[in-house]
Protein backbone atom coordinates (compact mmCIF):
# COMPACT_ATOMS: atom_id res chain seq x y z
CA UNK A 1 0.00 0.00 0.00
CA UNK A 2 1.35 3.48 -0.91
CA UNK A 3 1.44 6.17 1.92
CA UNK A 4 -2.06 7.75 1.56
CA UNK A 5 -4.89 6.43 0.05
CA UNK A 6 -7.74 8.24 -1.00
CA UNK A 7 -11.44 7.03 -1.83
CA UNK A 8 -14.45 8.93 -3.04
CA UNK A 9 -17.44 7.64 -2.96
CA UNK A 10 -20.32 9.70 -4.98
CA UNK A 11 -24.08 10.09 -5.77
CA UNK A 12 -27.32 10.49 -4.21
CA UNK A 13 -28.19 10.96 -0.36
CA UNK A 14 -29.98 7.77 0.67
CA UNK A 15 -27.26 5.47 -1.05
CA UNK A 16 -25.79 4.89 1.74
CA UNK A 17 -22.48 6.03 0.40
CA UNK A 18 -21.72 8.20 4.11
CA UNK A 19 -21.91 4.96 5.91
CA UNK A 20 -19.90 3.14 3.85
CA UNK A 21 -17.24 5.82 3.78
CA UNK A 22 -18.02 4.87 7.47
CA UNK A 23 -17.84 1.13 7.53
CA UNK A 24 -14.56 1.11 5.13
CA UNK A 25 -12.79 3.44 7.80
CA UNK A 26 -13.78 1.99 11.07
CA UNK A 27 -12.52 -1.21 9.19
CA UNK A 28 -8.98 0.06 8.59
CA UNK A 29 -8.52 1.65 11.64
CA UNK A 30 -9.72 0.06 14.18
CA UNK A 31 -9.78 -3.94 12.99
CA UNK A 32 -6.62 -3.19 11.10
CA UNK A 33 -4.86 -0.14 13.22
CA UNK A 34 -4.21 1.98 9.99
CA UNK A 35 -5.00 5.79 10.26
CA UNK A 36 -8.56 6.21 8.64
CA UNK A 37 -9.99 9.82 8.44
CA UNK A 38 -13.58 9.51 7.04
CA UNK A 39 -15.75 12.51 5.91
CA UNK A 40 -18.37 13.81 4.09
CA UNK A 41 -20.67 16.59 1.96
CA UNK A 42 -24.11 16.90 1.63
CA UNK A 43 -26.70 19.19 1.07
CA UNK A 44 -29.43 20.12 3.26
CA UNK A 45 -31.53 17.09 2.00
CA UNK A 46 -31.94 14.21 3.96
CA UNK A 47 -32.18 12.30 0.72
CA UNK A 48 -32.43 12.72 -3.16
CA UNK A 49 -29.47 15.39 -2.73
CA UNK A 50 -26.06 15.05 -3.82
CA UNK A 51 -23.81 13.50 -1.73
CA UNK A 52 -19.68 12.58 -1.11
CA UNK A 53 -18.65 10.59 1.54
CA UNK A 54 -14.40 10.27 1.62
CA UNK A 55 -11.72 7.89 3.17
CA UNK A 56 -8.61 8.93 3.42
CA UNK A 57 -6.36 5.30 4.57
CA UNK A 58 -2.73 5.95 5.59
CA UNK A 59 0.49 4.15 7.40
CA UNK A 60 1.28 7.68 8.41
CA UNK A 61 -0.62 10.48 10.50
CA UNK A 62 -3.30 12.09 8.51
CA UNK A 63 -3.36 15.67 7.97
CA UNK A 64 -5.89 17.08 5.25
CA UNK A 65 -8.67 14.64 6.14
CA UNK A 66 -10.17 15.52 2.12
CA UNK A 67 -9.51 13.52 -0.92
CA UNK A 68 -6.93 15.33 -3.03
CA UNK A 69 -5.13 12.79 -5.37
CA UNK A 70 -7.97 10.12 -5.27
CA UNK A 71 -7.30 6.65 -5.70
CA UNK A 72 -10.54 5.17 -6.34
CA UNK A 73 -13.65 6.89 -7.26
CA UNK A 74 -16.62 4.82 -6.70
CA UNK A 75 -19.99 6.58 -8.93
CA UNK A 76 -23.72 5.61 -8.46
CA UNK A 77 -25.16 8.38 -10.52
CA UNK A 78 -24.16 10.03 -13.49
CA UNK A 79 -23.98 13.70 -12.59
CA UNK A 80 -21.44 12.07 -9.25
CA UNK A 81 -19.40 10.66 -12.88
CA UNK A 82 -19.53 14.19 -14.63
CA UNK A 83 -18.53 16.37 -11.29
CA UNK A 84 -15.71 14.18 -9.76
CA UNK A 85 -14.36 12.51 -12.79
CA UNK A 86 -12.53 15.48 -13.73
CA UNK A 87 -11.07 15.54 -10.13
CA UNK A 88 -9.27 12.13 -10.61
CA UNK A 89 -5.50 11.56 -11.55
CA UNK A 90 -4.89 9.40 -14.31
CA UNK A 91 -3.97 6.98 -11.84
CA UNK A 92 -7.19 6.47 -10.30
CA UNK A 93 -9.76 3.50 -10.67
CA UNK A 94 -12.88 4.11 -10.78
CA UNK A 95 -16.27 2.39 -10.13
CA UNK A 96 -19.54 2.69 -11.18
CA UNK A 97 -22.81 1.48 -11.50
CA UNK A 98 -23.12 0.39 -15.03
CA UNK A 99 -27.53 0.95 -14.95
CA UNK A 100 -27.35 4.60 -13.03
CA UNK A 101 -23.94 5.93 -14.73
CA UNK A 102 -24.49 5.34 -19.03
CA UNK A 103 -21.53 8.18 -19.46
CA UNK A 104 -18.26 6.07 -20.77
CA UNK A 105 -15.99 6.33 -18.43
CA UNK A 106 -12.67 7.82 -20.20
CA UNK A 107 -10.23 5.03 -21.37
CA UNK A 108 -7.46 6.50 -19.38
CA UNK A 109 -8.71 5.10 -16.16
CA UNK A 110 -9.24 2.15 -14.62
CA UNK A 111 -12.32 1.17 -14.57
CA UNK A 112 -15.45 -1.18 -13.85
CA UNK A 113 -18.80 -1.08 -14.55
CA UNK A 114 -21.67 -3.30 -12.90
CA UNK A 115 -25.04 -3.15 -12.00
CA UNK A 116 -24.59 -2.75 -8.22
CA UNK A 117 -27.78 -0.98 -7.24
CA UNK A 118 -29.47 -3.98 -9.37
CA UNK A 119 -27.07 -6.85 -7.76
CA UNK A 120 -28.32 -5.32 -4.22
CA UNK A 121 -32.12 -5.52 -5.21
CA UNK A 122 -32.36 -8.77 -7.46
CA UNK A 123 -29.29 -10.91 -6.08
CA UNK A 124 -29.26 -9.98 -2.51
CA UNK A 125 -32.93 -8.78 -2.62
CA UNK A 126 -32.95 -5.38 -0.57
CA UNK A 127 -31.61 -2.00 -2.77
CA UNK A 128 -31.05 -0.74 0.67
CA UNK A 129 -27.54 -2.75 0.59
CA UNK A 130 -26.19 -1.13 -2.54
CA UNK A 131 -23.74 0.34 -0.14
CA UNK A 132 -22.66 -2.69 1.24
CA UNK A 133 -22.26 -4.33 -2.61
CA UNK A 134 -20.32 -1.54 -3.46
CA UNK A 135 -18.08 -1.97 -0.23
CA UNK A 136 -17.64 -5.96 -1.48
CA UNK A 137 -16.94 -4.71 -4.65
CA UNK A 138 -13.99 -2.42 -3.57
CA UNK A 139 -12.83 -4.76 -0.96
CA UNK A 140 -11.95 -7.76 -3.60
CA UNK A 141 -10.96 -5.05 -6.43
CA UNK A 142 -8.40 -3.41 -4.21
CA UNK A 143 -7.74 -4.67 -1.08
CA UNK A 144 -7.68 -1.85 0.89
CA UNK A 145 -8.84 -3.23 3.36
CA UNK A 146 -9.31 -7.39 4.84
CA UNK A 147 -11.89 -8.81 4.23
CA UNK A 148 -12.36 -10.30 8.01
CA UNK A 149 -12.07 -6.58 9.21
CA UNK A 150 -14.44 -5.31 6.44
CA UNK A 151 -16.61 -8.33 7.82
CA UNK A 152 -16.78 -6.99 11.20
CA UNK A 153 -16.89 -3.23 10.97
CA UNK A 154 -20.23 -4.32 8.34
CA UNK A 155 -22.28 -6.03 11.28
CA UNK A 156 -20.98 -3.30 13.72
CA UNK A 157 -22.73 -0.80 12.04
CA UNK A 158 -25.96 -2.61 10.20
CA UNK A 159 -29.22 -2.69 12.30
CA UNK A 160 -29.34 -5.79 14.29
CA UNK A 161 -31.25 -9.18 11.98
CA UNK A 162 -30.11 -8.12 8.92
CA UNK A 163 -26.28 -9.32 9.49
CA UNK A 164 -27.46 -12.24 6.55
CA UNK A 165 -28.22 -9.51 4.44
CA UNK A 166 -25.16 -7.69 4.82
CA UNK A 167 -22.97 -10.41 4.51
CA UNK A 168 -24.77 -11.75 1.35
CA UNK A 169 -24.48 -8.82 0.22
CA UNK A 170 -20.79 -8.46 0.46
CA UNK A 171 -20.14 -11.57 -1.07
CA UNK A 172 -22.49 -10.83 -3.91
CA UNK A 173 -20.04 -7.45 -4.37
CA UNK A 174 -16.62 -9.61 -4.13
CA UNK A 175 -18.40 -12.28 -7.34
CA UNK A 176 -19.45 -8.74 -8.96
CA UNK A 177 -15.35 -8.25 -8.91
CA UNK A 178 -14.62 -11.24 -10.51
CA UNK A 179 -17.44 -11.29 -12.92
CA UNK A 180 -17.26 -7.33 -13.79
CA UNK A 181 -13.42 -6.08 -12.71
CA UNK A 182 -11.33 -9.46 -14.00
CA UNK A 183 -9.25 -7.06 -15.98
CA UNK A 184 -8.47 -5.17 -12.88
CA UNK A 185 -8.24 -8.36 -10.82
CA UNK A 186 -5.57 -9.89 -13.13
CA UNK A 187 -3.48 -6.62 -13.69
CA UNK A 188 -3.00 -6.82 -9.40
CA UNK A 189 -2.11 -10.21 -10.01
CA UNK B 1 -23.93 2.63 22.70
CA UNK B 2 -23.45 1.91 25.55
CA UNK B 3 -24.18 4.20 28.65
CA UNK B 4 -20.78 3.67 30.40
CA UNK B 5 -18.31 4.55 27.99
CA UNK B 6 -17.62 7.68 30.02
CA UNK B 7 -17.62 5.76 33.34
CA UNK B 8 -15.43 3.07 32.58
CA UNK B 9 -11.80 2.60 34.21
CA UNK B 10 -9.92 1.46 31.11
CA UNK B 11 -9.79 3.60 28.10
CA UNK B 12 -12.28 2.84 25.51
CA UNK B 13 -11.30 2.61 21.68
CA UNK B 14 -13.98 4.51 19.54
CA UNK B 15 -14.75 5.73 15.72
CA UNK B 16 -16.31 9.01 16.40
CA UNK B 17 -17.31 11.76 14.61
CA UNK B 18 -16.46 15.36 16.20
CA UNK B 19 -19.82 15.80 17.28
CA UNK B 20 -20.14 12.45 19.07
CA UNK B 21 -16.52 12.75 20.89
CA UNK B 22 -17.88 16.69 22.18
CA UNK B 23 -20.87 14.83 23.45
CA UNK B 24 -18.60 12.27 25.15
CA UNK B 25 -16.07 15.10 26.75
CA UNK B 26 -19.29 16.99 28.07
CA UNK B 27 -20.40 14.17 29.91
CA UNK B 28 -16.81 13.09 30.80
CA UNK B 29 -16.65 16.62 31.89
CA UNK B 30 -19.93 16.09 34.44
CA UNK B 31 -22.59 17.55 32.36
CA UNK B 32 -25.68 16.43 33.31
CA UNK B 33 -27.64 19.40 31.98
CA UNK B 34 -28.57 20.00 28.41
CA UNK B 35 -31.06 22.19 26.68
CA UNK B 36 -30.94 22.77 22.89
CA UNK B 37 -32.52 23.52 20.07
CA UNK B 38 -31.20 21.35 17.04
CA UNK B 39 -29.63 22.55 14.22
CA UNK B 40 -26.92 21.59 11.49
CA UNK B 41 -24.01 21.29 11.52
CA UNK B 42 -24.16 20.82 15.33
CA UNK B 43 -27.45 18.24 15.46
CA UNK B 44 -25.70 15.39 17.05
CA UNK B 45 -24.57 16.67 19.74
CA UNK B 46 -28.33 17.23 20.65
CA UNK B 47 -29.47 13.72 19.53
CA UNK B 48 -27.17 11.83 21.40
CA UNK B 49 -27.48 13.85 24.24
CA UNK B 50 -30.93 13.09 24.53
CA UNK B 51 -30.23 9.20 24.58
CA UNK B 52 -27.37 9.68 26.68
CA UNK B 53 -28.04 12.23 29.75
CA UNK B 54 -30.83 10.27 30.85
CA UNK B 55 -29.26 6.97 31.56
CA UNK B 56 -26.79 8.80 33.49
CA UNK B 57 -29.65 10.90 35.80
CA UNK B 58 -28.94 13.99 33.76
CA UNK B 59 -31.73 16.05 32.06
CA UNK B 60 -31.99 16.47 28.30
CA UNK B 61 -34.74 19.48 26.90
CA UNK B 62 -35.30 20.72 23.50
CA UNK B 63 -36.56 23.85 23.80
CA UNK B 64 -38.21 26.31 21.82
CA UNK B 65 -35.45 28.11 20.44
CA UNK B 66 -31.73 29.17 21.21
CA UNK B 67 -32.76 31.89 23.50
CA UNK B 68 -34.65 29.21 25.57
CA UNK B 69 -32.04 27.12 25.49
CA UNK B 70 -29.91 29.84 26.69
CA UNK B 71 -31.75 30.52 29.80
CA UNK B 72 -32.56 27.14 31.19
CA UNK B 73 -28.27 26.37 30.92
CA UNK B 74 -28.27 29.28 33.10
CA UNK B 75 -30.94 28.30 35.39
CA UNK B 76 -29.68 24.56 35.88
CA UNK B 77 -26.01 25.53 36.52
CA UNK B 78 -27.21 28.10 38.73
CA UNK B 79 -28.66 24.96 40.34
CA UNK B 80 -25.46 23.14 40.41
CA UNK B 81 -25.40 20.81 37.12
CA UNK B 82 -22.76 21.51 34.35
CA UNK B 83 -24.34 22.59 31.70
CA UNK B 84 -24.07 22.72 28.09
CA UNK B 85 -26.10 23.97 24.73
CA UNK B 86 -25.03 22.99 21.34
CA UNK B 87 -25.72 25.59 17.96
CA UNK B 88 -24.72 27.02 14.98
CA UNK B 89 -24.35 30.55 13.86
CA UNK B 90 -28.15 31.68 13.48
CA UNK B 91 -28.43 30.11 16.87
CA UNK B 92 -25.45 31.29 18.53
CA UNK B 93 -26.75 35.21 17.04
CA UNK B 94 -30.12 34.05 19.15
CA UNK B 95 -28.31 32.99 22.17
CA UNK B 96 -25.63 36.38 22.38
CA UNK B 97 -28.13 38.31 25.03
CA UNK B 98 -28.21 35.39 27.56
CA UNK B 99 -24.18 34.76 27.12
CA UNK B 100 -23.82 38.17 28.22
CA UNK B 101 -26.24 37.26 30.77
CA UNK B 102 -24.05 33.99 31.97
CA UNK B 103 -21.13 36.55 31.82
CA UNK B 104 -22.05 39.25 33.88
CA UNK B 105 -23.88 36.89 36.56
CA UNK B 106 -20.67 34.56 36.81
CA UNK B 107 -22.56 31.46 35.57
CA UNK B 108 -20.38 28.81 34.53
CA UNK B 109 -21.69 27.00 31.25
CA UNK B 110 -20.70 25.81 27.69
CA UNK B 111 -21.60 26.63 24.63
CA UNK B 112 -20.74 24.83 21.39
CA UNK B 113 -20.79 26.68 17.92
CA UNK B 114 -20.18 24.64 15.31
CA UNK B 115 -19.79 27.44 12.29
CA UNK B 116 -21.70 27.09 9.27
CA UNK B 117 -21.53 29.87 6.54
CA UNK B 118 -23.44 33.44 7.80
CA UNK B 119 -24.64 36.22 7.92
CA UNK B 120 -27.88 34.64 8.54
CA UNK B 121 -29.36 30.97 7.59
CA UNK B 122 -25.86 31.07 5.08
CA UNK B 123 -25.13 27.66 4.17
CA UNK B 124 -26.32 24.99 6.58
CA UNK B 125 -23.84 21.81 5.91
CA UNK B 126 -20.50 23.86 4.40
CA UNK B 127 -17.69 24.36 6.51
CA UNK B 128 -16.68 27.53 7.50
CA UNK B 129 -14.85 29.35 10.48
CA UNK B 130 -16.86 32.89 9.84
CA UNK B 131 -17.99 32.95 13.50
CA UNK B 132 -14.81 33.85 15.33
CA UNK B 133 -15.55 37.17 16.34
CA UNK B 134 -18.51 36.81 16.79
CA UNK B 135 -17.26 33.88 19.23
CA UNK B 136 -15.43 36.51 20.80
CA UNK B 137 -17.35 39.89 20.92
CA UNK B 138 -21.10 38.38 20.00
CA UNK B 139 -22.65 39.61 23.62
CA UNK B 140 -22.57 43.80 23.75
CA UNK B 141 -20.33 45.32 26.62
CA UNK B 142 -16.74 44.81 27.83
CA UNK B 143 -16.49 41.19 28.38
CA UNK B 144 -14.13 38.43 28.73
CA UNK B 145 -14.28 35.36 26.40
CA UNK B 146 -12.74 32.10 26.46
CA UNK B 147 -12.71 30.06 22.94
CA UNK B 148 -11.44 27.16 22.13
CA UNK B 149 -10.87 25.38 18.95
CA UNK B 150 -10.08 21.83 17.93
CA UNK B 151 -8.89 20.59 15.18
CA UNK B 152 -9.06 16.69 15.60
CA UNK B 153 -11.80 14.05 17.10
CA UNK B 154 -9.69 13.59 20.06
CA UNK B 155 -8.72 17.34 20.57
CA UNK B 156 -12.61 17.64 20.54
CA UNK B 157 -13.26 15.15 23.19
CA UNK B 158 -10.19 17.14 25.07
CA UNK B 159 -11.06 20.86 24.09
CA UNK B 160 -14.92 19.68 25.86
CA UNK B 161 -13.89 18.70 28.92
CA UNK B 162 -11.00 21.93 29.03
CA UNK B 163 -14.58 23.93 28.22
CA UNK B 164 -16.40 22.90 30.92
CA UNK B 165 -12.93 22.95 33.41
CA UNK B 166 -12.74 26.80 32.30
CA UNK B 167 -16.44 27.59 32.66
CA UNK B 168 -16.14 26.29 36.11
CA UNK B 169 -12.74 27.96 37.32
CA UNK B 170 -13.93 31.27 36.11
CA UNK B 171 -17.21 31.57 36.19
CA UNK B 172 -18.36 32.30 32.82
CA UNK B 173 -20.01 31.13 29.86
CA UNK B 174 -16.89 29.42 27.45
CA UNK B 175 -17.49 28.88 23.89
CA UNK B 176 -16.27 25.75 21.98
CA UNK B 177 -15.87 26.88 18.35
CA UNK B 178 -15.71 23.88 15.68
CA UNK B 179 -16.13 23.51 12.36
CA UNK B 180 -17.96 21.57 10.02
CA UNK B 181 -15.37 19.56 8.83
CA UNK B 182 -14.31 18.32 12.37
CA UNK B 183 -17.86 18.37 13.53
CA UNK B 184 -18.61 15.60 11.08
CA UNK B 185 -15.38 13.74 10.46
CA UNK B 186 -15.02 10.47 11.72
CA UNK B 187 -11.18 9.20 13.23
CA UNK B 188 -10.46 6.85 15.44
CA UNK B 189 -10.37 8.10 19.61
CA UNK B 190 -8.97 6.25 22.67
CA UNK B 191 -11.30 8.23 25.20
CA UNK B 192 -8.78 8.27 28.40
CA UNK B 193 -10.05 6.33 31.32
CA UNK B 194 -12.00 8.64 33.82
CA UNK B 195 -8.98 8.52 36.19
CA UNK B 196 -7.30 9.87 33.93
CA UNK B 197 -9.14 13.08 33.30
CA UNK B 198 -9.01 15.91 34.73
CA UNK B 199 -11.63 18.13 36.26
CA UNK B 200 -12.15 20.89 37.91
CA UNK B 201 -15.21 22.33 39.57
CA UNK B 202 -16.38 25.54 40.74
CA UNK B 203 -15.23 26.64 44.18
CA UNK B 204 -17.76 26.70 46.72
CA UNK B 205 -17.51 29.29 49.75
CA UNK B 206 -17.13 27.71 53.22
CA UNK B 207 -19.93 29.04 55.03
CA UNK B 208 -22.59 27.45 57.37
CA UNK B 209 -26.46 28.17 57.58
CA UNK B 210 -27.31 31.19 58.83
CA UNK B 211 -23.66 32.51 57.62
CA UNK B 212 -24.02 35.78 55.48
CA UNK B 213 -22.69 35.12 51.96
CA UNK B 214 -21.92 37.94 49.15
CA UNK B 215 -22.45 35.75 46.17
CA UNK B 216 -20.29 38.91 44.16
CA UNK B 217 -17.27 38.93 46.89
CA UNK B 218 -13.98 38.13 44.95
CA UNK B 219 -10.82 37.34 46.92
CA UNK B 220 -7.37 37.58 44.93
CA UNK B 221 -8.42 35.28 42.02
CA UNK B 222 -10.99 37.86 41.73
CA UNK B 223 -13.60 34.71 41.38
CA UNK B 224 -16.09 34.93 43.45
CA UNK B 225 -16.86 31.21 45.46
CA UNK B 226 -20.36 30.07 44.17
CA UNK B 227 -23.43 28.60 46.04
CA UNK B 228 -25.51 26.44 44.14
CA UNK B 229 -29.14 27.39 44.74
CA UNK B 230 -30.91 25.07 46.61
CA UNK B 231 -28.13 24.47 49.01
CA UNK B 232 -29.54 26.62 52.01
CA UNK B 233 -28.57 30.33 50.92
CA UNK B 234 -30.64 32.89 48.96
CA UNK B 235 -29.44 35.55 46.39
CA UNK B 236 -29.74 37.86 43.71
CA UNK B 237 -28.60 37.36 39.97
CA UNK B 238 -28.93 39.78 38.26
CA UNK B 239 -27.79 41.39 34.51
CA UNK B 240 -27.82 44.55 35.78
CA UNK B 241 -24.59 46.27 37.41
CA UNK B 242 -24.46 44.46 40.92
CA UNK B 243 -22.28 45.31 43.90
CA UNK B 244 -20.98 42.16 45.71
CA UNK B 245 -24.61 41.30 47.65
CA UNK B 246 -25.76 40.66 43.66
CA UNK B 247 -28.45 43.20 44.03
CA UNK B 248 -28.63 46.08 41.63
CA UNK B 249 -26.46 48.90 41.91
CA UNK B 250 -25.34 52.09 39.83
CA UNK B 251 -22.69 53.44 41.79
CA UNK B 252 -20.35 54.57 39.60
CA UNK B 253 -17.60 53.32 41.53
CA UNK B 254 -19.22 49.26 41.97
CA UNK B 255 -19.68 49.39 38.03
CA UNK B 256 -15.80 50.07 37.56
CA UNK B 257 -15.20 47.27 40.23
CA UNK B 258 -17.67 44.90 38.59
CA UNK B 259 -16.41 45.36 34.89
CA UNK B 260 -12.70 45.57 35.51
CA UNK B 261 -13.11 41.99 37.41
CA UNK B 262 -15.16 40.71 35.15
CA UNK B 263 -12.11 40.87 32.83
CA UNK B 264 -9.53 41.14 34.40
CA UNK B 265 -10.56 37.87 36.23
CA UNK B 266 -9.36 35.63 32.63
CA UNK B 267 -6.59 38.06 32.11
CA UNK B 268 -4.87 37.77 35.26
CA UNK B 269 -4.85 33.90 34.86
CA UNK B 270 -5.08 33.85 30.73
CA UNK B 271 -1.26 32.11 30.61
CA UNK B 272 -3.47 28.83 32.11
CA UNK B 273 -6.02 29.31 29.23
CA UNK B 274 -3.55 28.73 26.18
CA UNK B 275 -3.27 25.85 24.32
CA UNK B 276 -1.71 25.68 21.31
CA UNK B 277 0.55 23.75 18.86
CA UNK B 278 4.15 24.64 17.63
CA UNK B 279 4.83 22.94 15.01
CA UNK B 280 8.33 23.35 13.40
CA UNK B 281 8.46 26.57 14.11
CA UNK B 282 12.06 26.74 15.47
CA UNK B 283 13.52 27.76 12.68
CA UNK B 284 10.32 29.16 10.12
CA UNK B 285 10.81 31.78 7.96
CA UNK B 286 7.42 31.03 6.90
CA UNK B 287 4.83 30.72 9.57
CA UNK B 288 1.79 29.89 8.76
CA UNK B 289 -1.38 30.48 11.70
CA UNK B 290 -4.19 28.24 11.25
CA UNK B 291 -6.67 26.59 13.70
CA UNK B 292 -9.76 24.28 13.21
CA UNK B 293 -9.79 21.93 10.57
CA UNK B 294 -7.89 24.53 8.45
CA UNK B 295 -4.88 24.10 10.32
CA UNK B 296 -4.47 20.54 9.24
CA UNK B 297 -4.53 21.42 5.43
CA UNK B 298 -1.99 24.40 6.89
CA UNK B 299 0.12 21.05 8.13
CA UNK B 300 0.19 19.62 5.18
CA UNK B 301 1.30 22.78 3.27
CA UNK B 302 4.39 22.94 5.39
CA UNK B 303 5.01 19.34 5.22
CA UNK B 304 4.75 19.99 1.14
CA UNK B 305 7.47 23.39 1.55
CA UNK B 306 9.80 22.14 3.93
CA UNK B 307 9.84 19.11 0.87
CA UNK B 308 10.48 21.63 -1.62
CA UNK B 309 13.30 23.78 0.98
CA UNK B 310 11.24 26.27 2.41
CA UNK B 311 11.49 26.73 6.25
CA UNK B 312 7.98 26.68 6.75
CA UNK B 313 6.22 26.23 10.51
CA UNK B 314 2.83 26.18 11.55
CA UNK B 315 1.70 28.07 14.72
CA UNK B 316 -2.08 26.53 16.10
CA UNK B 317 -3.86 28.17 18.67
CA UNK B 318 -6.27 25.84 20.39
CA UNK B 319 -7.09 29.01 22.61
CA UNK B 320 -8.54 31.47 19.87
CA UNK B 321 -9.36 33.76 22.96
CA UNK B 322 -7.67 34.76 24.83
CA UNK B 323 -5.23 35.11 21.78
CA UNK B 324 -1.70 33.77 22.77
CA UNK B 325 0.01 37.13 21.99
CA UNK B 326 3.76 36.33 23.03
CA UNK B 327 3.58 32.57 21.67
CA UNK B 328 2.82 33.72 18.53
CA UNK B 329 4.99 36.36 18.23
CA UNK B 330 7.79 33.66 19.37
CA UNK B 331 6.85 31.40 16.83
CA UNK B 332 7.22 34.49 14.29
CA UNK B 333 10.21 35.95 14.81
CA UNK B 334 12.45 34.68 12.25
CA UNK B 335 9.32 34.72 10.11
CA UNK B 336 9.82 37.07 6.95
CA UNK B 337 6.60 36.08 6.17
CA UNK B 338 3.33 34.93 8.11
CA UNK B 339 0.25 33.21 6.27
CA UNK B 340 -3.12 33.55 7.72
CA UNK B 341 -5.89 30.82 6.03
CA UNK B 342 -9.14 31.31 7.32
CA UNK B 343 -13.22 30.09 6.08
CA UNK B 344 -13.71 33.78 6.38
CA UNK B 345 -12.39 37.10 5.26
CA UNK B 346 -9.78 37.32 7.49
CA UNK B 347 -11.12 37.91 11.25
CA UNK B 348 -8.49 36.40 12.78
CA UNK B 349 -5.75 37.50 10.23
CA UNK B 350 -6.54 41.31 11.59
CA UNK B 351 -5.32 40.16 14.95
CA UNK B 352 -2.55 38.25 13.79
CA UNK B 353 -1.66 41.63 12.29
CA UNK B 354 -2.00 43.49 15.41
CA UNK B 355 0.16 41.19 17.23
CA UNK B 356 3.42 41.16 14.91
CA UNK B 357 2.73 44.96 13.71
CA UNK B 358 3.77 46.07 9.88
CA UNK B 359 7.63 44.65 10.18
CA UNK B 360 6.40 41.36 9.10
CA UNK B 361 4.07 41.04 6.02
CA UNK B 362 1.01 38.93 6.95
CA UNK B 363 -0.64 37.43 3.99
CA UNK B 364 -4.38 35.99 3.92
CA UNK B 365 -6.33 32.47 2.30
CA UNK B 366 -9.60 33.09 2.76
CA UNK B 367 -12.40 30.80 1.22
CA UNK B 368 -16.22 31.28 2.28
CA UNK B 369 -16.90 28.68 -0.28
CA UNK B 370 -18.40 26.35 1.59
CA UNK B 371 -15.61 24.35 0.59
CA UNK B 372 -12.23 23.45 2.90
CA UNK B 373 -9.04 25.37 2.24
CA UNK B 374 -7.35 22.45 -0.03
CA UNK B 375 -3.22 22.42 1.13
CA UNK B 376 -2.14 23.65 -2.55
CA UNK B 377 -3.93 27.19 -1.71
CA UNK B 378 -1.81 27.22 1.20
CA UNK B 379 1.33 26.09 -0.67
CA UNK B 380 0.98 28.34 -2.81
CA UNK B 381 0.95 31.86 -0.58
CA UNK B 382 4.16 30.17 1.52
CA UNK B 383 5.78 30.26 -1.50
CA UNK B 384 4.27 32.96 -3.86
CA UNK B 385 6.03 36.46 -3.17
Amino acid sequence: MSKRYEIRLAGLGGQGLVLAGVILAEAASIFENKNAVQSQSYGPESRGGASKSEVIISDEEIDYPKATHIDLLLCLTDAAAEKYLKDCPETALVIADSDLVPSAIPEKYRSVKAPITRLARETVGKEFVTNIVALGLIQELTGIVGLPALEKAVLGRVPKGTEDLNKRALEVGREAAHEYGAHILSARG
Amino acid sequence: MSAEATEKKAPVIKFLAGNEACMEGALAAGCRFFAGYPISPSSEIAEKMSGRLPKLGGKFIQMEDEIASMGAIIGASLAGAKSMTATSGPGFSLMQENIGYAMMAEVPCVVVNVMRGGPSTGNPTGPSQSDVMQCRWGTHGDHPAIVLSPNSIREAFDTTVQCFNFAEQFRTCVVLAMDEIVAHMREKIVIPAKEDIKIVNRKKPNLKPGDPYKPYEADASLIPPMMNFGEGFRYHVTGLDHDATGFPSGAPDNQEILHRRLVDKVEMHKDELFLFENHRTEDAEVLVVAYGSTSRSAKRAVEEARAQGIKAGLFRPITLFPIPEKQIALAASHAKKVVVPEMNLGQYRLEVERILGPAVPVVGVHRVNGEPIAPSLILSAIVGG
